[in-house]
């Protein structure tokens, strides 16, 4: 809403302070300033002057004309200028030089065309009143000469730009926002709504409400003999132009300029294209009408109309019909004020995606009572400035509405702000706002509970459960400004905005005492944490991809993880899918930084995937909100949703250790994608079992599935090479993902014993066949050398000729130590005889060398 | 020299003592370096160099004679082994100073062998305001991003008919009745903690969300906020402006506080936005005359977030009588909030993953 300054002043005696002073006390009460746009301040030096002659200058490629200006100086002066809609007589404004008009451009006395051009006359686009502008501005022959222009149109003037929130429908007027201001100050509002109405005599045209839910009030007044080709006065079109409207003509700028002073929309229609009586109603199928912005739209059985016998002539409160619409030669105006249902205009609005400056309006609320003044505001302005003359009737349908009422104790909202107010100040703060407030509790009139801002009536046991009850009840109607105050908590509102939100004092309270973080919250930190410090760097990729990602991954028709979520309304047709794995997002930002010049990168991810079931019911229930939902309810939702597991994924491709002056890096390979899984699965306090597999899209003899126990929980490996061909990886990029959510939280860690009696080493080299898992190799070796054995470490493989064909030697490294005494000899060779036993037995490995 | 009679040996006479101990001072002060030393003292001050063997016979001695030769042989012993010692110093600071100059290295050469990581800084941000509000005893409460439209919507009091229920504003799954929707704000977690936790409830629930807009230096679709709800007997609005203040003082310094202006949100009411005090001019660049601050703008207050006091319709949705109990909840964008903490310009910069942008931040943000 934008607000010029000088037309606020008009309803509120504001004290003589700063825009921005006043946009402070109006954001502190909710009208929050977006901007100040000061106008004519830097604007001087502009005159009225009276053209007195003029030349047509020739030989140039527009027409050009050397004018002599009477100025109301003892000589006239010479101007060029390149407009030619005025002629001799001509009252004009008169830039002098050393005058500055918007925008800091300056005039000064110059040569031009061949003349001396000693001013400028001006525009209004160039005096900043109007965006564009055909010609130069006349002014009425009577302006006194020599006059200054900005005192003279009041070009001088601040207007406040104010973001109104969707609650508040009457701020978006200047007699909403002067309301706001007069109590902001503490000064006396006039309400430009409080108008002496004349009494009526007769009916304009008839017209009646056909349904009483899209419309509870419908008001006509009519002019007659209007002239046509009256023209808007400049103050109104500045106005207008400086309210963000620009200025039409004559009928449609009163309409507009009414519904900004007053906040309630208008519609003027030509009465002579009118057939019949008018009816108010919902369409009917089929039924279409063509808008004034030249759209035929097809409407929906929701819509509310304004309708003749010719059918539909509007979309009421939201855009007329083209048929009825004022022309250039339209003599007798009718003039439309009425109140709309504000959810159905929003439907309506939205559903053609049409919002107009009126749907805005009766989408957040329009007062009620304001029809029958503000048509007569309309007529007034529209006989005055256009000639016609004000036809005695006025057509008035409407339909009883309850008033609102709500009872609270006067304490309620020093209950909500934590702070004492007094009763008086409660009742001062709710009478400012516009309410009646009276002693007592006062059942509520059947409806009279009003609409929440939800657009739905409070049903009865909803305003039970609302109520408030204590000491010292009020009960309080709201203004019909007001309709968003239904619950006592909106009028608890109204007294802590208008006392200050600013005086709200800080205390803390004494939450009880908290578990803190839970095991699964610890640990997904600690995964983040030990992954970073691995060497791999956070991403946080979009959750959404596409079906060539999946095909991309190499998935095989029917995988799992092509039974993904499908999103209505994607950003991208491309990626019109929930992820169901996170290596699509990873993969695709390792190759961006690739493509950065970062050949070497390790990434990772932790997120959620999205697993839809296979038979989840295809509706999530839409419940009511008047009560806690059921037990059974809440199975519904958590049956449709899909499974939301959090998974973690890494990938990493060039060099994992870099290259340098000490010599050659290590690359990164399907050992390390394994090894930050295990890194993963350490912090969870699991020991992965490591099992070849195959599984899309890693490479079919580099992938491991990964175990916590008998639960797979996410594979690792390096990639199919079909799979870095197609996302176009570095090659040889490997990558591991594991499902989060199927690691446990660890159980407390248990204190190992330490013995200090001397360790005993054995080295023993195992020939075995050359596919044999190293991991049956050493648990073999574990299993069979019992509780003596420490550990068991692995420092050489050896696949050649002296290892056999088709073998492959592994050395060990075994540790021994007893907790409670020095092994011997004997003890130490019958564990290792037992280890080498179990390997040859299990996995049939020989000693080599034996 | 091994076999002769000790009762004749000689160096028990006084002058062949001597010499032996002046041969011994002699090739100590002659040994070049600690090898030729080692050498020295194994001849001059070992066990068959001639004071030691002079020194085993002292038992051989008549009593009388054999406190004298004690002495005597005692004193060569010392002063051999004091000069030994001085000469090891001395040849070993001339190891030092000769030896491990040449073993001397480049310190200043890099060693960035090991690959370096980092976390997001949207992760840590989120886990730093979660902690803030752990150590005031809330607990964090988590829900799914693909969520039920009731809980996301009519739950929190959002009409059927309100714009952001519109596919302009949220992400529709399956189909626009599906009843199904990305979350387009962490508020359903409050419904889903009131529906599952015992009373008084205080949490707080970091997390992403979803809105349809398109990418560019301060929208994404895909973002990341963190709510606070706080249940309880008697909780006021001066309540959530002293958990707001101490939050803001906890994650920007000693003094910074809030602001609230009243605004609108369908699930709280009444309803505030909160401002925080610009921490780097502390207000004052919104003096006229005062250095520009780019935090702020100059403005002095940083917008923040919302807040406000828990709209009693939404705990009636969630079987909490509102005649009983009231509370406040506020909420806040994180990707917002390490703009103007880290002087983060561009949104893109945390959505594309380009570890420059993310290594900085390290493992705390």
């Amino acid at each position: 809403m934008k607000v010029p300054l000088s037309w606020l002043r008009e309803y509120v005696d504001l004290p003589p302070v700063t825009a921005h002073e006043i946009a402070d006390k109006l954001t502190a009460a909710g009208l929050k300033l977006e901007a100040i746009a000061s106008h004519g301040h830097d604007l001087k030096n502009v005159v009225v002057g009276k053209v007195i002659e003029i030349e047509e200058l020739t030989g140039f490629k527009k027409p050009i004309r050397h004018c002599l200006v009477e100025v109301g100086e003892a000589e006239p002066r010479e101007i060029v200028c390149g407009a030619t809609n005025f002629g001799i007589g001509a009252v004009v404004p008169v830039a002098l030089p050393g005058a500055v008009l918007p925008g800091g451009f300056e005039i000064a006395s110059r040569k031009t065309y061949g003349r001396l051009s000693d001013g400028m006359i001006c525009s209004e686009a160039e005096l900043g009143i109007a965006e564009s502008s055909p010609g130069i501005l006349l002014l009425p022959d009577d302006t006194p000469l020599g006059a200054d222009v900005v005192e003279l149109l009041g070009l001088r003037d601040d207007v406040l730009e104010l973001e109104i929130t969707p609650d508040c429908g009457y701020a978006l007027s200047i007699r909403g926002v002067a309301r706001e201001a007069a109590t902001a100050f503490g000064v006396p509002f006039r309400d430009p709504a409080a108008l002496e109405l004349p009494v009526a005599e007769g009916v304009t045209h008839p017209a009646e409400i056909g349904d009483p839910t899209a419309c509870d009030r419908f008001v006509l007044r009519a002019v007659s003999g209007f002239d046509p080709s009256a023209e808007s006065p400049l103050w109104m079109r500045v106005r207008l132009t400086r309210a963000g409207m620009r200025p039409v003509s004559l009928a449609v700028d009163v309409t507009n300029y009414v519904m900004l002073e007053l906040g309630q929309p208008l519609h003027a229609f030509d009465r002579n294209t009118i057939r019949g009586g008018i009816v108010v109603r919902r369409a009917l199928p089929g039924e279409r009408l063509e808008t004034l912005d030249h759209v035929t739209r097809d409407l929906a059985e929701d819509d509310i109309l304004i309708t003749d016998d010719s059918g539909a002539i509007g979309l009421a409160g939201t855009m007329g019909g083209l048929s009825t619409e004022i022309s250039g030669s339209t003599t007798d105006i009718v003039i439309e004020a009425a109140h709309f249902s504000a959810t159905g205009v929003a439907r309506m609005s939205r559903r053609h995606n049409l919002v107009s400056e009126a749907s805005k309006r009766f989408e957040r609320g329009v007062d009620r009572e304001l029809p029958l003044a503000a048509s007569w505001r309309a007529v007034q302005l529209l006989t005055e400035l256009g000639d016609g003359v004000a036809e005695p009737g006025v057509t008035h349908a409407q339909v009883d509405v309850a008033p609102v009422s709500i009872t609270i104790p006067s304490g309620h909202p020093a209950r909500v702000a934590g702070v004492p107010y007094s009763r008086e100040t409660v009742v001062t703060r709710l009478e400012q706002v516009g309410c009646r407030v009276v002693d007592g509790v006062v059942e509520a009139a059947e409806g009279g509970r009003g609409v929440a801002a939800t657009g739905v009536v409070t049903s009865g046991d909803l305003a039970a459960k609302l109520a408030v009850t204590g000491d010292d009840p009020i009960t309080v109607y709201p203004p019909s400004w007001r309709p968003d105050l239904t619950d006592p908590n909106d009028l608890a509102e109204e007294v802590i905005r208008l006392e200050g939100y600013d005086t709200l004092p800080s205390v803390l309270p004494g939450a009880p005492a908290g578990a803190g973080l839970t095991e699964t919250q610890r640990l997904r930190r600690r995964v983040g944490r030990a992954l970073a410090l691995s060497g791999y760097v956070e991403v946080l990729s979009y959750p959404f991809i596409g079906g060539r990602d999946l095909d991309n991954l190499q998935l095989p028709a029917d995988d799992d993880r092509r039974r993904a979520t499908r999103l209505v309304n994607p950003l991208s047709e491309d990626e019109p899918f929930m992820r169901t794995t996170l290596l699509p997002g990873l993969l695709k930002t390792l190759v961006r930084n690739v493509g950065r010049g970062f050949a070497d990168v390790a990434l990772f991810e932790t997120g959620l995937v999205y697993r839809p079931g296979a038979d989840a019911p295809e509706t999530a229930p839409i419940l009511t909100v008047e009560r806690r939902p059921t037990g059974e309810e809440l199975a519904l939702f958590a049956a449709a949703l899909p499974e939301q597991p959090v998974r973690v994924a890494a990938v990493l491709a060039g060099e994992f250790e870099r290259s340098g002056w000490w010599g050659q890096g290590r690359a990164a390979t399907w050992a390390d994608a394994i090894e930050a899984a295990r890194a993963v699965a350490r912090e969870a306090g699991v020991t992965l079992d490591v099992r070849a597999d195959r599984h899309e899209p890693w490479h079919p003899g580099r992938c491991a599935a990964l175990y916590a126990g008998d639960v797979l929980v996410g594979h690792a490996g390096e990639l199919h090479p079909r799979v870095v061909e197609a996302f176009g990886l570095p090659k040889r990029t490997a990558a591991m993902e594991l499902e989060l959510s199927r690691l446990a939280a660890p159980a407390p860690a248990q204190t190992p014993s330490i013995s200090a009696y001397p360790v005993a080493t054995q080295d023993v080299a195992l020939i075995v066949p050359a596919g044999t898992p190293v991991s049956s190799v050493e648990a073999a070796l574990r299993d069979g050398a019992g509780d003596l054995l420490e550990s068991v470490r692995l420092f050489d493989v050896y696949a050649g000729a002296q290892a056999g064909e088709g073998n492959k030697s592994l050395a060990y490294t075994l540790r021994f130590r007893a907790p409670d005494r020095t092994l011997t000899a004997d003890e130490i060779a019958a564990a290792r005889d037992a280890a080498v036993e179990l390997a040859a037995a299990r996995v049939g490995a020989r000693l080599r060398g034996v | 020299m091994s076999d002769y009679d000790p009762v004749e040996v000689t160096p028990l006479h006084a002058d062949e003592l001597a010499r032996a101990e002046a041969d011994a001072l002699a090739a100590i002060s002659s040994a070049a370096d600690l090898d030729e030393l080692k050498q020295v003292r194994l001849a001059h001050a070992g066990d068959r160099s001639p004071i030691a063997l002079a020194n085993r016979e002292i038992g051989a001695l008549p009593p009388a004679a054999r406190a004298e030769a004690g002495k005597r042989i005692g004193a060569a012993r010392k002063a051999v082994g004091e000069a030994l010692a001085v000469r090891q110093t001395e040849l070993e600071a001339e190891r030092d100073a000769r030896v491990l100059v040449e073993e001397t290295v480049d310190v200043t050469l890099p060693w960035d062998r090991a690959p370096r990581g980092a976390r997001h800084p949207l992760t840590t941000l989120q886990e730093r305001i979660a902690d803030c509000f752990v150590a005031m005893g809330y607990e964090v409460a988590e829900g799914p991003e693909l969520e039920a439209e009731w809980f996301n919507f009519d739950a929190l009091n959002i009409a059927p008919d309100h714009p952001a229920r519109s596919d302009h504003d949220t992400f529709f799954v399956e189909s626009v009745k599906s009843g199904k929707v990305l979350r387009t704000q962490t508020s359903p977690v409050q419904i889903r903690a009131l529906l599952e936790r015992p009373l008084p409830v205080y949490v707080i629930s970091p997390g992403k969300v979803f809105r349809t807009d398109e990418l560019d230096a301060t929208h994404t679709p895909v973002f990341h906020q963190v709510e606070g709800l706080a249940i309880d007997k008697g909780l006021t609005m001066a309540h959530l402006k002293g958990t707001l203040d101490r939050f803001a003082e906890v994650m920007f310094g000693e003094g910074i506080s809030t602001r609230f202006r009243p605004n609108y949100f369908p699930f709280t009411e009444p309803s505030a936005e909160m401002d925080l005090r610009c921490f780097v001019c502390r207000g004052a660049s919104s003096v006229p005359g005062n250095p520009p601050c780019r935090t702020c703008k100059s403005e002095g207050w940083i917008e923040w977030g919302g807040c406000g006091m828990v709209n009693p319709r939404v705990l009636i949705a969630c079987g909490v009588d509102p005649s009983v109990y009231s509370g406040f909840a506020f909420g806040m964008g994180i990707e917002r909030t390490l703009m103007f903490r880290h002087n983060a310009e561009d949104m893109r910069d945390m959505v594309e993953g380009d570890i420059r942008f993310t290594l900085p931040f390290g493992m705390e943000v």
